[in-house]
């Protein structure tokens, strides 16, 4: 099964954080390396959105739907800056 | 909520709808939006779909290309009509936009149904008297299957606008462009060199991007200068 | 509510015996295919099926010997939590009852652990008599590897989450210990009819 990219999961992101995020970029905990939201593999059939590393495959962010809220988890996640 | 006014046939496969922009703050070249569509007992689908329309254009447009199996792209292409109303989220995403101040040369590669975002960014274009040099490389599975190819190639008429087909499943005997899949070669005689630091956008879906994205780093371009949108699977 | 999409319905079809679906479920005649990750694809000479953690002592097949096991085929239907129901799937599989023939432990709960780092909380009870298999085998022929081959593990009873795909062992444990999803939200526990789709459910 192929991954999409970070462009799929945009507008609940944007939802999230109140204004785009793909060009932002994020540090995998893991590997340390670092990509803009949209360069992140996103496993998008699934009872979630499974965000991944590009570089590791490790899970950077997995958002779920729990009761028509949709929320997001970023443990992988070292830190973020805003999109230059 | 959006009124559909038209749907407009591309290919057998793909159409494009033509939507009311009611209350529509306007977008940016690349930006794209979320159908979601809701079943009278509740149930629901959401699926990403660019937006192939200008921001200078009139109407809002999505190009739909028909997933054998899917569960969206039958409704879309079969059953919506003028006159219903579509549930849109957006316009989303920053990432992949192109907008004149970003600059080039601009190299468009696109797959399949992936051509959709760069209709938005060449009227865009045009519309905008952008003297920036774009080069489009469109790789579909056949001419039958090669979406906007009439609107392409008025665009290509314009200067600084240059637009390349490859086809990779059937051509027809008298074909003179590209045969087969993308590939160094077809990249390095299109592209620009790594040394005038083009903007790269490829557009298609994974697999593709990622050969493409693969082949041009290879070929020496900064990564940082190329820019991929991924979409569910359809042909190339 | 949002408003309705004149037309749509979905890929559902309607159900002869409603009796079979689960509350917020529909029938579906394909076969999905979701995944949290990229489709593992482990040699089978480097595959093997392990029991560890909570237990006297681990024990371990390898793809022969687990093949050589006994197995049986059932049919049975699964229940995702993405509400799609799929009716009289067909498994061949190695019973947990046989595997677990001979471990010797007091916990009563267990870790399923697959191929790509995915895991998945089950207590003791949800995998014994007769309820858990090791399936290598979907409708007659070779499970495939986007649906969990050479082997999955197959709970029919709870949501399809906790039948884990690319199997590849189970560590029993003291405590219940959230899995991949469970961590994300969704149940510990994850039975369809009593509708436990996330925790706090």
């Amino acid at each position: 099964m192929e991954a999409l990219d970070g462009n799929a999961i945009a507008g609940d992101l944007q939802e999230l954080f109140g204004h785009d995020m793909t060009a932002a970029r994020g540090s995998c905990r893991n590997c340390g390396d670092s990509h803009m939201i949209a360069e992140l593999r996103v496993y998008l059939r699934a009872p979630g959105a499974v965000v991944r590393c590009p570089s590791c495959g490790n899970v950077v962010m997995v958002l779920v739907t729990i009761r028509g809220e949709t929320r997001i988890d970023m443990r992988g996640i070292g830190g973020m800056e805003p999109a230059h | 909520m959006v009124g559909v006014l038209e749907l407009v046939e591309e290919t057998p496969q793909a159409k494009s709808i033509v939507l009311e922009p009611r209350d529509w703050p306007g977008h940016r070249a690349g930006q794209h939006v979320d159908v979601r569509l809701t079943a009278p007992d509740g149930y629901q689908a959401q699926r990403s779909y660019s937006i192939a329309s200008a921001p200078e254009d009139d109407h809002l447009v999505l190009t739909v290309q028909r997933l054998a199996d899917g569960e969206v792209s039958p409704y879309l292409l079969d059953v919506l009509g003028p006159g219903d109303e579509l549930e849109l989220r957006g316009p989303i995403g920053g990432y992949f936009v192109w907008e004149e101040s970003l600059g080039g040369p601009l190299l468009l590669i696109a797959g399949g149904s992936g051509i959709a975002p760069f209709r938005s960014v060449l009227r865009h274009g045009v519309a905008a008297h952008s003297s920036i040099p774009v080069r489009l490389v469109y790789s579909a599975r056949s001419l039958a299957e090669v979406i906007y190819r009439e609107e392409l190639m008025r665009l290509a008429d314009h200067d600084g606008v240059d637009v390349r087909f490859t086809l990779t499943r059937e051509w027809p005997e008298d074909w003179t462009g590209h045969r087969g899949r993308i590939d160094r070669e077809l990249l390095q005689d299109v592209s620009w060199p790594p040394s005038e630091q083009p903007r790269i956008y490829i557009c298609g879906p994974s697999a593709f991007v990622e050969a493409a994205a693969n082949t041009l780093v290879g070929s020496g371009h900064d990564p940082s200068r190329i820019r991929t949108e991924r979409f569910g699977p359809t042909g190339t | 509510m949002t408003p309705v999409s004149r037309g749509f319905f979905g890929r559902r079809r309607p159900v002869a015996d409603p009796s079979r679906v689960p509350p917020g479920q529909y029938v579906t005649a394909d076969f999905p295919v979701l995944s949290a990750g990229p489709t593992p694809h482990t040699p089978l000479d480097e595959w093997s099926f392990t029991i560890q953690g909570e237990v006297a002592e681990p024990v371990s097949w390898p793809w022969d010997e687990f093949r050589a096991l006994p197995s049986e085929t059932v049919t049975v239907d699964i229940h995702c939590v993405t509400k799609w129901t799929k009716l009289d799937t067909t498994w061949t599989g190695v019973s947990i009852d046989t595997l677990l023939e001979g471990v010797d432990t007091s916990a009563e709960y267990l870790t399923a652990w697959s191929d790509g780092g995915y895991t998945t909380n089950l207590a003791l009870e949800d995998v014994t008599d007769g309820k858990a298999w090791v399936a290598h085998e979907f409708g007659g022929e070779l499970l495939e590897p986007e649906h969990g081959g050479p082997a999955r593990l197959l709970v029919p009873h709870l949501y399809f989450w906790k039948s884990a795909k690319w199997v590849r062992g189970l560590t029993f444990t003291a405590d219940d210990e959230p899995g991949f999803w469970e961590t994300y939200g969704y149940h510990n526990h994850g039975d369809p009819w009593l509708e436990q789709r996330y925790q706090g459910d």
